[in-house]
């Protein structure tokens, strides 16, 4: 085990700033690109729908 | 249908990774904490470069045969890819600001690694500004896979030239010049990072199967299924 606590463990050795910005918008961008795909499929999905309903793209 | 499979690996290894990298592997004796950026920024800058390969060998297909399924997985790789090389170049330069003093060096890997954004970039940038998909896919088939000759320049790049930016730590021909828990921390978000870009192109090749293909027949049949 590397930490003496979680203040230890947030405090990363006094690089901080520079782990945790790596990490957080790592992880931003990967949820941000997961969003707009579902928005797409989602979009897609529901003109295909509307679509049917008119009878026929 | 398998995208959501592959999200579910993903979080797995990833979740798996970042333990062994927080928990398991010990600080480093000369950077201390800072290296452990390492568990995203080595594992993304190797994606970078496979998405790109991948992509280009779509790509390649689809010039070659004709084929408009690859062209359409060559579509929707790019952008996972340009994400990848995005957080490589973001994370090296959280990286090289506590351990070199910089953000940035006009460094081989460093200007190559930002040459393959600028590619992917360019690659999504054409396809769009073309209408008509088939010729959108072969101008980016092209673009593609000219661009390929940057990917052994960024690979090489530490062994040809002198650079800030240290060699590799890993090669197939040697053993790991690191501690076995970093290197498997590595490795394991390596497999994250590779399922995450399996779910997110294949559910992007789902979007613009359907978007191209929407007046054809088999997709109004689709669109019938209950889901």
């Amino acid at each position: 085990m590397n930490w003496g606590g979680w203040s230890d463990f947030f405090a990363m050795g006094g690089y901080a700033l520079y782990v945790w910005g790596s990490y957080a918008v790592t992880l931003g961008l990967m949820v941000m690109e997961i969003v707009l795909l579902a928005l797409r499929g989602r979009s897609i999905h529901g003109e295909l729908g509307r679509a049917r309903k008119r009878g026929g793209p | 249908m398998l995208a959501p499979w592959f999200g579910v690996l993903a979080a797995a290894f990833c979740a798996a990774g970042l333990y062994i990298g927080f928990f398991i592997a010990p600080t480093d004796h000369q950077q201390g904490e800072a290296y452990r950026i390492i568990f995203i920024h080595v594992p993304a800058a190797w994606m970078s470069m496979f998405l790109y390969l991948v992509m280009a060998f779509w790509a390649g297909v689809g010039l070659m045969f004709n084929t408009r399924l690859s062209g359409m997985m060559a579509s929707a790789l790019a952008p996972t890819g340009a994400l990848f090389t995005f957080i490589a170049l973001w994370t090296g330069s959280l990286w090289g600001k506590p351990t070199w003093g910089t953000w940035w060096v006009w460094d081989a890997r460093l200007t190559s690694e930002l040459i393959l954004l600028f590619l992917y970039f360019g690659f999504m940038a054409l396809q769009a500004a073309i209408d008509e998909p088939r010729r959108a896919d072969r101008a980016g088939a092209v673009l593609a896979l000219t661009g390929v000759v940057n990917i052994p320049i960024i690979y090489f790049s530490v062994r040809w030239w002198n650079t800030l930016h240290q060699g590799a730590s890993v090669s197939l021909t040697s053993a790991p010049t690191m501690a076995a828990t970093m290197f498997a921390g590595m490795v394991v978000m390596a497999f994250g990072f590779w399922f995450y870009s399996i779910a997110t192109a294949l559910a992007r090749a789902r979007c613009i199967i359907l978007e191209r293909e929407r007046a054809t027949d088999w997709v109004a049949d689709y669109a019938r299924v209950p889901k």
